[in-house]
């Protein structure tokens, strides 16, 4: 039996980036605020100091800041004609947990998307004619959202972070060292970008020869130190080689500890209960409002929270798990194309391109998180996809997060993966070879789509989520198209030796690609189409908000921590000025 | 000359409600596994800190074996020796004491399958769903080795796979690798090689605070300067190298020299 | 499940003519904010608003601010207890004493004290009873507070949630649970006379001796003391110690005083915590927080302006270090240290302190460093500089060989100068820390 706690005006469920952002901006509006995290609190100088922090077996391959799926974890397949089984290990994905869960150990890589990118159904079906967008079995739409609505808001997530970086496009006039395929800023970067390294630097110099347009990757790593607009600091980044996977040692990686915790913490108006895991959405008899969420906290006791507000602010994955548990919404059926609630799940589509010097040494362990330079020529519809066979695209980045040795050592094509051969390759390349990341979009079809499972329970007895995901033949044709691309910047570095590391096959769980998972939680104009507004607000239930990737209708070729950080902003600014006011639909359906 | 009795009050200045149950508890009490379910906890007020605390690597301590039996010691060094040979260029797994960590990992919640999902039910999936077996990492490798002496004895002519000429081990990993060998036992064969391989490449290049990586002469041979924590002023200096000498966590010989 | 709380009853009862059906009545929204907090934070009481109309708003303005600039905040709270219910055990060379509860509650707390009786605690170390106060509670520099301070601080207390809360009782040993012996410890060390402004000097000189001497009791700290817990005559604020942290000289000392720092620099490390020199860690951090973060520009600078007028305490010399330690220091140094306070001790301002020519490090006692060194600290923090940019804690890492080795590098680098740091020394600190042993944190999950 739970026990029922005092109302509040907000309940946050999950306390990462958009947990945090919200918290903020709702407290500084005077809301009595509550945030749920259900992993412990952590902080920079106890959890990963610059003594322990650099520690690739246990934070990278023993998961030591991720969920443990130990006790919940989520089904997989890659088709509906395939029966799915748990996900027994983190691989592919690495889902964050704890306070700022993957905001302590992302890379900081912050992206904007493309004007474009918003408009993914309309404008490329003008280009390109109707079966450019609905091939493939693709469902893509528009996001119901323009990039000039997003603009101010990306740039506060940009103020808040520090973001370092060379602006490509200045309110409509395209300025040089920058990307200028980029939607028009408002302001320059709040810092300078990150000076480069000797393989980032190599890479740009043959991007330009081909004519490309190479420029410094915007980057959550700090090019020096910055105070942001809510007074917390950040110092400048030692290049340690430890970002992704890994908690930042020295307040040099934007994080919610770093940017905004400190800050929000002082509020009478806040509080943060660790280790607490939210359950399901109370609803209403008539479903139409939420009146709070139950949780359970680690020593097993119930509560029962009552909320005026629900902000979902976990990870895409839970957010739209809790959705399907707690009634909300029409969940999806990929045979008839109806219901909502976990449709257009989609991912990132990555590849790689191997780069071996004889003469050059690189030292790749000297790294950030963003520490790149990149093109983005062949991003979006950057380019003319006239008979190519497919929309979006990549980025192609000439990157060193660093030189941690258990995962990033490249050996030529043809090298065995062990043995003296192997050993002695390793000895050879590491100091002297490099890697191009190909960080490709990733289209929503039909048959990818998130539900519950009928079969696998978590710990508290509840249906696990079940993911069924294949990339798409758009997608492939689409990376092996930028492979392409990234392997002649790759040849015009004069290297001994390159090895293409193609996107082949189904997607499978086991390697690492990224852990930008999107959709099932879609925004879009109406109801009919979509799960939230375009201030995440759930059309079926007004007072509960969907945060996160999940409102993509479909992935770009851009890391989405930027776009999610925005959407937040942009609802926090609504719900602000519109909702507390008169609560109620934001967007008349 | 006045003090407080208790320097972790700060983290506890938070008005009315009581909080800091972790924080004052842990400095005498052992806490919970963090990743499944510390002390449930409220925060309010302050930045929580608690002096002395610090997450800690988890390092290992004694020598010899605790989890392999003498049997099995025998096979994971014979198989780590082929896995990455001793030769000048660097050590091999062995002399890098790969063995010794494999032990300590699979004494501990690594072997248990802490950070492994291992509920039914339990079919066969495809290549692509990764893992799936009820073993814990620890159970696959006492049910593989066991059943690759058994396969080794039933059908190479030798009494364990350390038996075998050094190209005929060679030659049976690879055939471990592909799949192409089918073990008794319920024993996935390709999934074990994939996490011995994995294993050993661990200790061969982690920290040397978890067993293995010895004298980090691993990090030596290809260059990694190891915990070494700021490269700021290395960063545009091209094509250089940097001059400082590898360390680990707990610090390297220039630490103590006399 | 409470699907209407009362408050949202009594709502919907105050407009009954949208009661249409159950349904709507469910699905009714409230304009927000709906749900004030009920319980208040330590910085809630501190930032306390007053009605204009209350007669005495000013004075309580006033005394709200002065228990800021008074620091009673960081004594008058226990773990998990409410802002000034008190009950935080003090260590003194004589035993534990525990604060008193301060807010009005009538039986447990000072509710039912009057303005005279508050004015004799401050000024004389006296109770409700006339009993003796023990000195811990610093009324040997409140007594130099004003008549109408006190009543204004006095007046503030009243007006905080009462709480009814009896800390334990002290845990003093004979001869000291007498409280007589206090009696002849004031007459030994009392200061007799209130606060007298010299007229030689400026109106701020003035007000900064006035904060300083008096209500901030800066010299409860900085000022050594001797075997009895008096001031050791001559020597104010020429550095003390406290429960193993080193509170640093604040005379115009060039070396380990505040020499090269001006008024500027003092003030913005009282505001904020941090400056271009120095961050405030230890104890001190919980003095800014609490404190002089919360002052006004113009009394950090009247501080400030009076500390640098404090004549310069006498130099002292070191011995040389050992060259091997040295050597040794510089490599734990560029592997454990750099990360933060980079190459070369250069630090990165009001983040990581520079090294170089630092007043803590050159202290002639090396505890404080150690102590940094072994627990690692959070910095005191201000509103506009709200981040603690913790220092992490070295205790598991380091051998007391190598803290030894590495803080005699530290203070003899760079500029610095100061006796070399032996590692038996940490080690004793090392114990009466505790941190022989691990102190995990909630995420700790890995053993």
């Amino acid at each position: 039996m739970a026990t029922n706690l005092n109302p509040v005006d907000a309940v946050l469920v999950g306390f990462g980036w958009t947990g945090a952002i919200m918290g903020q901006q709702l407290c500084d509006a005077g809301l009595n605020v509550v945030a749920l995290e259900r992993g412990p609190w952590r902080d920079t100088a106890t959890d990963f100091a610059p003594g322990f922090a650099q520690d690739e077996l246990r934070y990278m391959w023993r998961h030591h800041l991720f969920q443990n799926v130990s006790d919940d974890t989520l089904t997989i397949r890659n088709n509906v004609n395939q029966e799915a089984l748990p996900m027994r290990h983190l691989g592919s994905f690495l889902l964050g947990t704890g306070v700022g869960s993957g905001g302590v150990h992302w890379n900081g890589q912050i992206w904007r998307f493309l004007p474009t990118d918003f408009l993914t159904k309309s404008h490329n079906e003008k280009r390109y004619g109707r079966k450019a967008v609905s091939g493939y079995d693709m469902t893509v739409q528009d996001w119901g959202v323009t990039y000039d609505e997003l603009e101010p808001h990306y740039d506060q997530f940009d103020k808040l972070c520090g973001t370092s970086g060379k602006a490509g496009n200045l309110q409509g006039k395209i300025q040089p060292g920058g990307n200028p395929f980029e939607g028009p800023r408002a302001n320059e970067f709040p810092t300078p970008p990150m000076p480069q390294t000797y393989g980032p630097t190599l890479f740009g110099k043959a991007a330009a020869e081909l004519g490309r347009h190479p420029f410094p990757h915007p980057t959550g790593n700090m090019s020096q130190a910055y105070t942001n607009p809510l007074g917390a600091q950040l110092g400048a980044c030692t290049y340690c080689g430890f970002c992704e996977k890994f908690g930042c040692g020295n307040y040099s990686k934007a994080s919610p500890q770093t940017t905004i915790i400190p800050y929000l913490l002082r509020k009478s108006n806040f509080t943060l209960k660790t280790e607490c895991e939210v359950l399901r959405i109370e609803l209403t008899q008539d479903r139409k409002r939420a009146t709070g969420v139950t949780y359970v906290n680690s020593a097993g006791e119930e509560f029962f929270q009552p909320a005026e507000m629900v902000i979902l602010s976990a990870y895409v994955l839970h957010n739209v798990r809790l959705l399907l548990l707690s009634g909300i919404g029409k969940p999806y059926d990929p045979k008839t194309g109806e219901g909502v609630v976990g449709k257009n799940y989609a991912y990132q589509t990555m590849s790689s391109v191997n780069v071996f010097f004889d003469d050059k040494i690189l030292n790749p362990f000297i790294g950030a998180g963003a520490l790149a330079t990149v093109i983005d020529d062949f991003n979006g519809d950057n380019f003319d996809h006239h008979g190519l066979g497919f929309i979006g695209g990549a980025y192609i980045a000439g990157m060193v997060t660093g030189g941690r040795p258990i995962e990033m050592i490249y050996t030529p094509e043809g090298t065995p993966k062990w043995g003296l051969e192997w050993k002695h390759a390793a000895a050879k390349n590491y100091l002297r070879s490099f890697s191009l990341s190909i960080h490709g979009s990733c289209m929503s079809a039909r048959g990818n789509y998130l539900d519950l499972d009928p079969t696998y329970r978590d710990i508290h007895g509840r249906p696990m989520l079940r993911m069924t995901f294949d990339f798409s033949e758009n997608d492939h044709k689409m990376s092996d198209y930028l492979t392409d691309r990234a392997a002649e910047v790759a040849k015009a570095m004069n290297p001994r030796e390159i090895k293409l590391n193609r996107r082949t096959g189904s997607w499978d769980v086991t390697p690492y690609q990224t852990t930008h998972n999107t959709g099932g939680a879609i925004m879009g104009d109406n109801p009919k189409n979509s799960v939230v507004n375009k201030y995440l607000q759930l059309w079926d239930v007004p007072n509960v908000f969907s945060m996160g990737s999940g409102a993509f209708p479909q992935n770009a070729g851009y890391n989405p921590t930027g776009t999610v950080a925005a959407l937040a902003y942009m609802s926090a600014a609504a719900i602000k000025s519109q909702y507390l006011k008169s609560p109620g639909p934001l967007v008349r359906a | 000359m006045v003090s407080k009795v208790n320097l972790q009050r700060r983290q506890l200045l938070v008005g009315g409600v009581a909080v800091g149950v972790a924080g004052a508890a842990a400095a005498t009490t052992a806490v919970h596994d963090g990743e499944l379910g510390a002390p449930p906890r409220t925060i309010r007020g302050s930045v929580p800190w608690q002096e002395g605390a610090a997450d800690s690597p988890p390092a290992v301590s004694g020598s010899g074996y605790v989890y392999f039996t003498p049997v099995e010691a025998v096979f994971i060094e014979a198989a780590a020796a082929r896995l990455i040979p001793n030769d000048e260029v660097g050590p091999g797994a062995v002399e890098a004491n790969v063995p010794f960590f494999l032990d300590r990992q699979l004494a501990g919640p690594f072997g248990r399958g802490d950070h492994y999902y291992l509920g039914g039910p339990w079919p066969k999936g495809t290549p692509q769903q990764g893992y799936q077996s009820r073993f814990n990492p620890a159970q696959l490798y006492r049910a593989a080795i066991a059943a690759i002496d058994q396969y080794v004895s039933a059908n190479l002519g030798a009494g364990s796979f350390a038996r075998l000429a050094a190209q005929d081990q060679d030659k049976f990993l690879k055939q471990l690798e592909s799949g192409d060998l089918k073990l008794g036992g319920g024993v996935d064969g390709k999934a074990f090689f994939a996490m011995l391989l994995q294993n050993t490449r661990e200790g061969y290049f982690s920290d040397p605070i978890y067993g293995g990586n010895k004298d980090m002469a691993a990090w030596k041979m290809i260059g990694f300067p190891g915990a070494h924590y700021n490269y700021k002023d290395w960063v545009s200096r091209h094509g250089e190298r940097v001059p400082f000498p590898t360390v680990g966590f707990k610090g390297r010989p220039g630490w103590t020299e006399a | 499940m409470g699907r209407f709380t009362r408050r949202r009853i009594r709502f919907l009862l105050s407009i009954p003519v949208l009661l249409g059906a159950a349904g709507i009545a469910a699905s009714q929204m409230l304009p927000l904010p709906a749900h004030p907090v009920s319980t208040p934070t330590a910085a809630d009481l501190l930032a306390k608003q007053f009605n204009d109309s209350e007669p005495n708003a000013e004075q309580l303005v006033r005394g709200r601010y002065l228990v800021a600039a008074g620091d009673c905040m960081s004594c008058h709270v226990r773990e998990g207890g409410q802002p000034l219910a008190g009950g935080l055990g003090l260590n003194t060379p004589f035993g534990v004493i525990y604060t008193s509860n301060i807010t009005p509650d009538p039986q447990t707390g000072i509710g039912a004290w009057t303005a005279d009786q508050f004015y004799h605690a401050m000024h004389d170390g006296k109770g409700a009873h006339g009993e003796e106060l023990y000195p811990a509670f610093p009324y040997p520099w409140f007594r130099r507070v004003s008549r109408e301070d006190d009543d204004a601080i006095f007046a503030y207390l009243k007006t905080v949630p009462a709480v009814k809360y009896s800390p334990p009782k002290n845990d003093l040993p004979f001869p000291f649970n007498f409280r007589s012996m206090v009696g002849a410890w004031n007459m030994l060390y009392l200061d007799s006379h209130e606060f007298q402004s010299d007229p030689g000097q400026s109106t701020e000189w003035n007000r900064g001796a006035y904060l300083v001497n008096g209500l901030g009791h800066c010299g409860a700290c900085h000022t050594p003391k001797n075997a009895l817990g008096g001031d050791k005559s001559k020597q104010d604020l020429h550095g003390g110690k406290l429960d193993n942290w080193v509170a640093p000289d604040l005379t115009s000392n060039a070396r380990v005083g505040l020499g090269d720092w001006d008024v500027e620099d003092i003030a913005e490390f009282l505001a904020s915590g941090r400056n271009a020199h120095a961050a405030a860690g230890g104890a001190m951090a919980d003095v800014i927080t609490y404190s002089t973060s919360l002052m006004s520009d113009a009394d950090r600078r009247a501080i400030a302006v009076y500390l640098k007028s404090q004549p310069a305490s006498p130099g002292a010399t070191s011995p040389a270090p050992d060259a091997a330690a040295m050597r040794r220091g510089a490599e734990i140094y560029s592997d454990a240290c750099s990360s933060c306070h980079l190459d070369n001790g250069v630090g990165q301002s009001r983040l990581f302190p520079p090294l170089g020519k630092d007043a803590v490090l050159q202290q002639s006692d090396p505890t404080g460093v150690e102590h940094l060194i072994l627990g690692g600290t959070n910095i005191g923090v201000g509103a506009a500089r709200p981040s603690p940019l913790g220092m992490p804690s070295f205790a598991w890492k380091l051998t007391d060989q190598e803290i030894a080795d590495v803080s005699t590098f530290i203070r003899n680098s760079w500029g610095n100068q100061a006796a070399p740091v032996s590692a038996s020394d940490v080690g004793e600190l090392r114990k009466k820390l505790g941190l022989q042993t691990l102190r995990l944190t909630d995420n700790s999950g890995d053993r």
